[in-house]
């Protein structure tokens, strides 16, 4: 147990955006997989399913998929210019941007979908 | 991570940009359109171009989930770079038999 | 009880497995955060060890942990990180603890050897000298990025480092990019193998704690960003050039 305090700039937690939401990203497709391969029964199952997908629990957890998959590819992009683009400066702006184009882009993406 | 370790998960991250994109545009435009069931599997089952492009999609997931999984695993749980190696290919080879089979669903007539 | 005229501080007394003391040392002007260590070590408490050479910010020597960050106290104005009166004053992370504010540099020095960020000369004093244009782009990345003086900042901010205690570190790896970049180094091979081994760069998750607080103004991310460049170039058989 450390006590010593140590500082979590902004920085910080930007990075762990495409971790965390990977991770959770991992946990979460086996279910999306699943609702996709109960087709293999058959239109009928898959139809069945589809309407089940009207379920507001269901709904729910596509709308969050679709939030992780926001978050992910946005602060990925971010870390893929960083790393592969020639330097910038302003990373800070990068990251606030990124975080500001995911809660966006999933915003508009669940309210249209 | 060793340098190449780090340039597959970059790579696949590449290779996924488009191939996710697409994917939810497409989703995006069954959705919309309201596409049944039926619809669905008729423009996917039998497609060669489909079950490639899925194919790929899932590969490139299990690949570059499996890598950062295993760098979660060693930097959070301390894990060795073999146990924490095992574990995350353990749940991308998962991972990867459970998409192909969704894509063999949607995709085998 | 901190006032206007007194600060609380707080200092890591004892080795890895040690703890805060609390001390109350007088709020003066202009004062900096190795004023207020002195001050305790001189009138407070002659025990208390800690590490400072030049005491004008060229040295790096006095570097420590103030409030949960790593900085060159000489260069740190009690005014600008004091909250409310109070400072708490550690050794640097990543580090062992030798005792109170001292560490062992030991493996920060050992990781730049690992790193090969050492100059390897391909030719003698006999030859001629190398003409380096300074504006070719390897050069102006090599220039960016020399002026370290391996005062462990950047080391002790990384939290890749906390997190895999094996990886080599921002300045040893900011350092290696500089040479990756010298056209008379000789030693490119073994030092490509050291930044692309799995202590290398695919450790740095750029947080960039190390550019925020490098005194000197480098940018150990910059540096390791090229070297990630160059593992993708390698991924598809490209050369050291």
């Amino acid at each position: 147990m450390n006590p010593r305090p140590v500082s979590r700039p902004a920085l910080y937690w930007a990075a762990m955006l495409p971790g965390g939401s990977g991770l959770a990203l991992m946990l979460f497709l086996p279910a999306h997989f699943f609702v996709l391969s109960r087709a293999i029964d058959g239109e009928a199952a898959l139809a069945d399913t589809l309407s089940w997908t009207d379920h507001p629990i269901v709904r729910l957890a596509e709308a969050v998929l679709i939030f992780l998959f926001a978050v992910h590819i946005f602060g990925g992009l971010r870390v893929l210019a960083l790393e592969l683009l020639p330097w910038r400066d302003g990373q800070k702006t990068f990251a606030a941007a990124a975080i500001a184009g995911a809660i966006l882009a999933a915003g508009l993406l669940i309210v249209t979908g | 991570m060793t340098g190449r370790a780090y340039a597959l998960q970059r790579l696949s991250a590449l290779v996924l940009i488009p191939l996710a994109l697409i994917h939810l545009g497409l989703t995006l435009y069954a959705f919309h359109d309201g596409l049944t069931a039926a619809e669905i599997l008729s423009r996917t089952r039998g497609s060669m171009f489909w079950g490639l492009f899925y194919s790929l999609f899932i590969l490139a997931i299990g690949l570059h989930g499996t890598i950062g999984l295993q760098t979660i695993l060693r930097e959070s749980l301390k894990l060795s770079r073999k146990a924490a190696g095992m574990a995350a290919g353990i749940a991308g080879l998962l991972l990867i038999i459970a998409g192909l089979y969704a894509v063999a669903a949607v995709l085998l007539p | 009880m901190a006032n206007d005229k007194t600060l609380n501080v707080e200092v890591w007394r004892g080795a890895e497995d040690g703890r805060f003391e609390s001390f109350e040392v007088p709020a003066r002007d202009s004062q900096t955060v190795l004023d207020v260590v002195s001050h305790i070590q001189r009138h407070l408490d002659e025990t208390l060890t800690y590490r400072f050479a030049c005491r004008v910010g060229m040295c790096g020597s006095c570097a420590m942990t103030v409030n949960g960050r790593p900085r060159w106290t000489c260069r740190t104005h009690v005014s600008r990180v004091a909250r409310n009166g109070r400072l708490t004053i550690a050794p640097l992370r990543n580090l062992p603890v030798i005792k109170d504010l001292a560490c062992d540099m030991t493996p920060f020095f050992d990781k730049w050897q690992q790193a090969r960020a050492v100059f390897d000369p391909s030719t003698t004093r006999d030859d001629p000298v190398a003409a380096i244009t300074p504006d070719s782009p390897k050069r102006r990345e090599a220039s960016a990025a020399i002026e370290c003086i391996n005062c462990a900042v950047c080391y002790a901010a990384c939290d890749s480092v906390t997190w895999n205690p094996d990886y080599l570190g921002p300045a040893a790896l900011n350092r290696a990019w500089t040479l990756v970049n010298d056209q008379r180094d000789a030693d490119q091979r073994a030092r490509r193998a050291a930044i692309m081994s799995d202590a290398g760069c695919g450790n740095c998750h750029s947080h960039q704690s190390c550019t925020e607080l490098c005194p000197n103004e480098l940018n150990p991310t910059r540096s390791i960003a090229g070297l990630k460049r160059l593992a993708m170039k390698n991924l598809f058989g490209g050369e050291p050039s």
